[in-house]
């Protein structure tokens, strides 16, 4: 059926692949029908898909370092935006963004801007000359064009803080869907979802991680839309939900105005479970001051433009020209589900609190909402709480709660959708997850392995050496992420956000203006690191141990204040101390040419 | 000026014009998203809703394949285009 090179059969292998899953999607209903259980399918859809992604690992193994660092650069656009895409979205982004619009509304909505403005940058500012540069990772960039351990190392460690900030919630989420479908304890979860992770990066590095990845991107988007799609067709809200979903915006609204946004007591919220929240905020009126919403999109801009998961798959492109066009189809991807998370949250929203719809609970008697089969169900998850606070027996849109993650997990189910709905959903979040921490780990690892390692202590080091030890350190870092995860001392979306703050702020301006500014140099680019990662440190710890803050900046921004700090510290001491060397600058016009050899040449 | 320097002279000048509609559609516009929301947008969504659900975001992803095949026709004017597929 397949014939010749792997690469050219790539449109037929993910092909065929996509027809089996939709395939396995047929096979679980009629086994739905035949009176499977919701356990067994639970089982079944993220056993199976794990499984794949192993398979598909354990094809791409391999003992050289290009093969390794970055997947022999030989992957095409089209799929290296779909790996980009999975390596992007988040078990975050899929299980709780939806959430956050349900219950924040345009607030929330800066991080959906930002999220994907900050491609822009990438493409412009970035992605194409670090590609022309040749490196294998990020932290290589930085020790070439600037020069000297110091600035490779420092570079390793706002890459390390950044990462590793944001892959404990990533291992956190698989823990979470693993235990839920595989009925089994959390801190035992936590390790089965490492082992499913590693065993897509170990034997394979970059190029294992790449064609899983496109994997999992397939699943997540079939994930996210099916079920848009359908709770849309259903509800009769239109076949195509996000050209015609206006008419419920505005019944939103309007049952807003209606219903009005009653403010509960301290009393009556201490009874609700933490975690859960009841809709405060209008669904698509503006509620944020214009300063909220720009500087939090800001942050997450320059933060996407500076974590290095996402930098090192442009260097897997073949061309310097595909590098560019991949940014594209990596933001083209993440439209797709982007774009659809505010759909779901306004099917969500108007489906619980419409009482002219049938599944709408506001309204009705309390006793006869607590009745019903799957709030029992997510009330037991502890993911849905009501609660007569007036005592007048009839539930009020302010006694009703819901955890974040119940919007993209209950949904399906409270529209009436069957439970194989349900289970690729958990399929689908589990992709999301293992898919952004296996970049993430591998981007850590990497560094340390080749930076560190290969570059500072052992220059000498054979290739099966250098491979060896990244490896370990693959393992190893994992197994430490994943003890982390298990104590379970942060929250999913708050440790991602922090993670891109990290990141600006140590890595945001010494990437661009290595590009940019021929003067910057080696002095400059260390206190830029070192001085932007320690403020935007200081600036967290001071508000979140009580500070007031100043201009607005809060601990989910403090990443606008390391990198002004950054850029300004970077500029000045580049100023104060001489220029680069003549070899330096002649680097920095050739990473400006497209064609030609890399700077750092073939190994 | 040599090529080269031309080159980065075009190739800056683009940059600028890709940054200036990026700020315009990530910051620029959200400075007014209240007064802009009493608008109705494309297919009847209040506009500024829109721009956050859709619009902003649609707006990015043409810009970058904008920004891609101008860049690619600076490369082949000066000769800095390289071979090879994509």
């Amino acid at each position: 059926m397949i014939k010749g090179n792997f690469i050219d059969n790539l449109p037929k292998v993910y092909g065929i692949y996509t027809g089996g899953f939709l395939a396995f999607i047929i096979i679980m209903s009629i086994g739905e029908q035949m009176g499977m259980t919701s356990k067994a399918i639970g089982i079944c859809f993220v056993a199976f898909t794990v499984a794949i992604y192993a398979i598909i690992g354990y094809l791409s193994r391999t003992a050289q370092a290009d093969a390794y660092y970055v997947a022999g650069r030989q992957v095409p656009t089209v799929f290296n935006g779909m790996a980009t895409a999975a390596d992007w979205m988040s078990g975050a982004s899929f299980v709780a963004m939806a959430g956050g619009i349900y219950f924040k509304g345009y607030g929330y909505m800066a991080l959906l801007v930002g999220w994907t403005g900050g491609y822009v940058l990438v493409a412009s500012l970035l992605a194409p000359y670090l590609r022309k540069f040749g490196c294998y990772t990020v932290p290589d960039f930085i020790g070439t064009r600037y020069g000297g351990n110091l600035s490779r190392f420092m570079a390793v460690v706002v890459l390390t803080v950044a990462s590793f900030t944001y892959v404990t919630a990533q291992i956190n989420a698989t823990g979470t869907i693993a235990s839920v479908a595989l009925d089994i304890p959390f801190q035992y979860a936590v390790y089965v979802g490492l082992i499913s992770i590693l065993l897509c990066s170990m034997l394979g590095g970059m190029r294992g991680v790449t064609w899983t990845q496109v994997a999992q991107y397939i699943v997540l988007i079939i994930a996210y839309l099916l079920p848009v799609f359908w709770i849309s067709n259903k509800m009769g809200a239109g076949f195509f939900p996000h050209f015609m979903l206006a008419d419920e915006v505005s019944r939103i609204a309007e049952l807003e105005a209606q219903f009005g946004f009653v403010k509960n007591s301290a009393e009556n919220l201490k009874e609700v479970p933490k975690g859960l929240a009841g809709i405060t905020k209008a669904h698509s009126a503006v509620n944020a001051t214009p300063w909220a919403f720009i500087s939090l999109a800001l942050a997450m801009m320059m933060g996407t433009a500076s974590l290095p998961h996402v930098m090192m798959r442009y260097f897997t492109t073949p061309s310097v020209k595909a590098a560019r066009k991949s940014v594209g189809w990596s933001l083209f991807f993440i439209f797709l589900l982007y774009s659809s998370a505010p759909m779901l949250a306004t099917l969500s929203k108007l489906s619980l609190i419409d009482p002219s719809l049938p599944t709408g609970i506001i309204g009705k008697s309390i006793t006869e909402v607590q009745a019903i089969d799957w709030y029992q169900n997510w009330n037991q998850a502890n993911l849905m709480f009501v609660s007569d606070f007036n005592g007048n027996g009839t539930l009020e849109l302010n006694e009703f709660f819901m955890g974040g993650k119940a919007v993209v997990l209950a949904t399906p189910e409270i529209a009436g959708l069957p439970y194989v709905i349900s289970g690729l959903v958990a399929a689908g979040g589990m992709a999301a997850a293992m898919s952004t921490a296996d970049g993430l780990i591998l981007a850590i690892a990497n560094a340390i392995s080749h930076d560190v390692y290969y570059k500072i202590i052992d220059p000498k080091a054979e290739t099966a050496k250098r491979l060896v030890v990244a490896r370990v350190l693959l393992v190893v870092i994992g197994f430490a992420g994943a003890t982390i995860a298990a104590l379970e001392i942060q929250g999913i979306l708050g440790s991602v956000i922090w993670a891109f703050d990290f990141a600006m702020s140590g890595l945001f301006f010494p990437l661009v203006l290595g590009v940019w500014w021929k003067r910057a140099n080696k002095e400059g680019a260390i206190a830029g690191m070192f001085l932007g990662l320690v403020s935007g440190a200081a600036y967290l710890v001071w508000v979140r141990t009580g500070g007031s803050g100043f201009l607005g900046i809060t601990q989910l921004t403090f990443g606008i204040f390391g990198s002004a700090v950054s850029l300004v510290s970077m500029v000045v001491v580049s100023l104060m101390t001489s220029a680069p060397n003549a070899a330096t600058q002649r680097m920095v016009d050739e990473v400006r040419v497209p064609s030609g050899r890399s700077i750092i040449g073939k190994q | 000026m040599s090529k080269q320097e031309q080159h980065w002279e075009k190739s800056k000048g683009l940059l600028m014009m890709t940054l200036a509609i990026w700020f315009v559609f990530s910051i620029g516009i959200f400075l007014f998203g209240a007064e802009m929301n009493e608008v109705t947008g494309p297919f009847g969504y209040p506009l500024t809703y829109w721009f956050t659900c859709q619009g902003s975001l649609g707006i990015f992803v043409i810009l970058i394949f904008w920004f891609a095949n101008r860049q690619e026709k600076i490369d082949e004017e000066f000769g800095f285009s390289e071979r090879g597929d994509d």
